[in-house]
């Protein structure tokens, strides 16, 4: 089986899944995100659920500000065409380019985390505690899972970048670049999917 | 490129089990884990079963009881048939490809130390005042933080962390059985259980993740004082009830698949005829996966959801007996007219068809909503899940035990004794779980501790618990057995002692760290059989002799187990008075974890190599 490939006349063109090692990585990473996207599967229709549970607490329209919540969809948006743009650079195998917009993507998603706990702690003072009511609950899980992943993937890709720094792109790393590009845009997509069904219906009805 | 370090340095045993990486050990380490919790569960079985061998029994109270049958369940479900599954999944699945290893040999490690340290965490519940007591559903609000106590906290963390140890478990048998075949080995020629566990492992993805959510749902409701299912400010009971059988239902597939699967292997190896219906199996296995998605409401029937959502998940749980029944009907057919050789594993084999096919029965007679109201929550339902998964999955898990024993560990187990202990089971079971059908039909609930007197329940019960001892007797019989073969029996060298059909068969025996010397080329669906009626009996080589990677062990994944567990307990012991803070625990198990894994991504591990000249020597040495 592949396990060594050569290397002498340059990477070969998609260095991500050029080893047996690769295409493993490759292929686990899509079949744990389809276990990921069950799971917040669930939290979405806990929190379509419950949504209306308020009791005695604020609703969503008393809260949600859109322009906020807007500005942290196009940074997260825009980090994941970045991670694009990186993984686009690792295939011509010009490191120095993938490694800024790799950079630039850990920035952008520092932003977003940044602001979205702005957003909590905002919510928090307007009433609306963790355990205020089953929609503060489901709406802090959901949103606050998000973020956590946000979280590791952060930890991630700074890992991966300060490992890295000085190794060029090799065989090794490509494919954990690629996995981890891979769970941004899951990331990214799954944002979409709460901006939808938790931000636009919970100003809009 | 690759690190020269090789892998030579002497290990103590110790150190060798904790840091392995391969998974023929990783099978071993699930099998004696997996049997241990089996034994315990069944020891609770028969403390229960003692409480109700007469009415108004006083021989353990009404909780120790509810704790009793709560643990049962959990562990025999979570840390006794997974396992043990996952034993027969990673000892034979890289053989029966023609693989080295599986995809991820590190995750593979990680994913045992994760269920036992979950396992584990469940167990101690006993020592901090009691284990979890709401059964192995722990519906709400029975389990809410206003009526649980703390082995709740304990059943949500316990599960948490061995339901991700399944998890990451699964996402590698995927991966390895799609990406790891050797050439010619195509979808279609995949030997029936590497089918059976590829669709068990899609199951556990799609499956063990609402799990994993509805858990997290309960612990934060629990621990943290969320209001998910408590009514008063929004919360809703019933859907704690909707998560646990959405991944209730295909947990139950998840556990009987593998079954499947074995049976498919061992029926037509002691048939000597190939698998009828090869292709309408992977069919039938590939629609009831599918399907078992789409039936959870079927627990519901009584819960009150309507008559149109009842009418529409009845039909659709009925219709999984037609892909189950082609199954049946194909190992019927495989049986019909070949050489049968009653080996133990075939007794177990052939009898978990018509014991199958009984729990079939009473899962359609369920799956009548408007009469599920008459059985629902007694031993009729008891009864029905007992004839699947003892009578389905245990006798398959035990014919697999008997089928590639002697591959796993060089000799045979015990005939005589194997057989005696057959019928013991086999008639205990029945006597078990037989009278519980007509004992629910006249009424008598599931999950109370006693009944009284002159209500016709009295032998049948008495029965019943007979049964549990001889079951007990015949357990105790496998004990004596794999002991007694470990020491008496002949060591074989042979490849192939049951002259068998498929890939596993062609390696040596005991198998080499690295499975095969060369990659087999596969030609056919049963290769080995193939290459014995029209080779020389030999599989043919698909790459010349060459030196071997080998992945490098690691004792990173036993710390990542122990950071979980410690992390684990950090959040039960919220609800206790210790002298350090939940949060400092919580802490230290977190970066024992997270460090672990993250000391695991800096360090480029590309294993090492054993050259062409070990190779060929340890090749001659073992043939
Ligand atoms: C194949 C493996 C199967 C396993 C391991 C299995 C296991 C179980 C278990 C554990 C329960 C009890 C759940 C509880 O604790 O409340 C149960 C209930 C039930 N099963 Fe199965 N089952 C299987 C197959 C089937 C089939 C083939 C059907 C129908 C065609 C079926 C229909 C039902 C129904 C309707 C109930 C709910 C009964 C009630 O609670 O009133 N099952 N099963
Ligand atoms: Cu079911």
């Amino acid at each position: 089986m592949a396990d060594s490939v050569d290397v002498n006349k340059g990477l070969p063109a998609n260095p991500e899944k050029a080893t047996l090692d690769g295409k493993n990585k490759f292929l686990g990473m899509f079949v744990f995100l389809a276990g990921e996207t069950t799971m917040f599967a669930t939290f979405f229709g806990t929190y379509l659920g419950l949504r209306s549970g308020t009791g005695s607490g604020p609703e969503a329209a008393d809260l949600f500000q859109l322009p906020l919540v807007f500005i942290m969809t196009m940074l997260l948006l825009t980090s994941s065409l970045t991670s694009v743009l990186a993984t686009f650079a690792m295939k011509k195998n010009q490191f120095a380019k993938l490694k800024l917009w790799m950079w630039i993507t850990f920035l952008l998603g520092a932003t977003f985390l940044g602001l979205e706990i702005y957003e909590f702690v905002e919510y928090y003072e307007h009433g609306l505690g963790y355990t205020t009511s089953a929609f503060a609950s489901s709406f802090y899980t959901l949103v606050g899972l998000h973020g956590a992943h946000v979280l590791f993937g952060l930890a991630w890709i700074l890992l991966l970048l300060l490992r890295n720094r000085k190794a060029g792109i090799t065989l090794t790393n490509a494919p954990k670049f690629y996995a981890f590009s891979l769970y941004w845009h899951f990331i990214d997509l799954v944002w979409v999917f709460i901006f939808t069904v938790v931000y636009l219906m919970g100003i809009g009805g | 490129m690759v690190s020269e370090a090789t892998n030579t340095r002497k290990k103590s045993v110790l150190w060798d089990w904790l840091t392995t990486v391969d998974h023929k050990k990783i099978a071993i380490l699930y099998l004696i884990a997996g049997t241990l919790f089996f034994v315990k569960a069944g020891l609770m079985a028969v403390l229960f079963r003692i409480q109700l061998i007469a009415p108004e029994m006083e021989f353990i109270s009404g909780q120790t009881f509810n704790e009793l049958v709560t643990m049962h369940g959990t562990i025999m479900l979570f840390l006794a048939a997974t396992p043990l599954i996952f034993a027969f999944a990673n000892f034979a699945i890289p053989l029966q490809i023609g693989a080295r290893d599986v995809a991820f040999p590190f995750v593979n490690a990680l994913g045992f130390w994760l269920f036992l340290s979950g396992g584990i965490l469940l167990s101690i519940s006993w020592f901090f005042g009691g284990a979890p007591d709401a059964g192995w559903t722990s519906y709400v609000p029975l389990a809410s933080r206003e009526f649980g106590g703390l082995g709740i906290d304990f059943y949500v963390l316990g599960l948490q962390i061995s339901g991700f140890g399944t998890l990451i478990s699964g996402i590698n048998f995927i991966v390895t059985i799609i990406n790891m075949r050797a050439p010619g080995m195509t979808m279609m020629r995949l030997p029936l259980f590497c089918w059976t566990m590829l669709v068990t492992s899609m199951l556990i993805v799609f499956a063990f993740t609402p799990l994993a959510a509805g858990l997290a749902l309960l612990m934060l409701d629990r621990i943290f004082d969320a209001q998910f299912f408590i009514p008063g400010e929004g919360g809703n009971v019933v859907l704690w009830q909707h998560i646990f059988w959405i991944f209730g239902h295909p947990e139950v597939y998840i556990l009987v698949m593998p079954a499947f699967g074995i049976i498919s292997e061992v029926v037509p190896a002691f048939s000597k005829k190939r698998l009828f219906g090869y292709t309408s199996m992977v069919f039938a296995v590939l629609i009831i996966g599918f399907l078992s998605f789409m039936v959870w409401l079927h627990h519901m029937f009584t819960v009150g959801v309507g008559p149109i959502a009842n009418s529409v998940f009845a039909i659709a749980t009925m219709t999984i007996a037609v892909p189950t029944g082609i199954k049946i009907f194909n190992w019927l057919f495989t049986m019909w007219g070949g050489k049968i050789k009653f080996t133990t594993a075939m007794h177990f084999g052939a009898s978990f068809v018509p014991t199958f096919v009984l729990g079939g029965v009473t899962g359609v007679m369920l799956a009548m909503a408007p009469v599920d109201h008459l059985y629902h929550d007694t031993y009729f339902v008891v009864a029905h899940f007992h004839y699947i998964i003892v009578g389905g999955i245990v006798l398959g898990l035990l014919a697999g035990l008997f089928y590639w024993y002697p591959k796993m560990f060089g000799h045979k187990l015990n005939e005589t004794l194997g057989i005696i202990f057959f019928w013991i089971f086999y008639i205990g079971f029945h006597l078990t779980f037989f009278v519980q059908h007509i004992l629910g039909l006249i009424g008598m609930p599931r999950r109370v501790y006693t009944y009284l007197e002159g209500q016709g329940m009295d032998t049948m019960n008495f029965i019943s618990s007979v049964g549990a001892f001889l079951m007990s007797v015949a357990i105790i019989i496998l004990v004596i057995n794999i002991i007694y073969s470990a020491l008496k029996a002949e060591r074989i060298t042979e490849k192939d002692p049951w002259d068998a059909r498929t890939l596993e068969w062609a390696t040596s025996t005991p198998v080499a760290e690295y499975n095969f010397a060369q990659t087999p080329q596969v030609r056919s669906l049963d290769p080995v059989f193939y290459e014995k009626i029209h080779g020389n009996g030999e599989m043919k080589p698909a790459e010349p002799l060459d030196e071997i990677h080998m992945p490098n062990g690691s004792i990173l994944p036993f710390i990542m187990g122990v950071g979980m567990f410690i992390a684990g307990f950090g959040f039960i012991s919220f609800h206790m008075d210790l002298f350090i803070s939940p949060y400092v625990i919580i802490a230290i198990g977190g970066i024992t974890f997270f460090g672990a894994m993250a000391a695991r991504s800096l360090q480029n591990d590309h294993g090492y190599h054993i050259d062409k000249e070990t190779v060929e020597s340890m090749e001659k040495e073992l043939s």
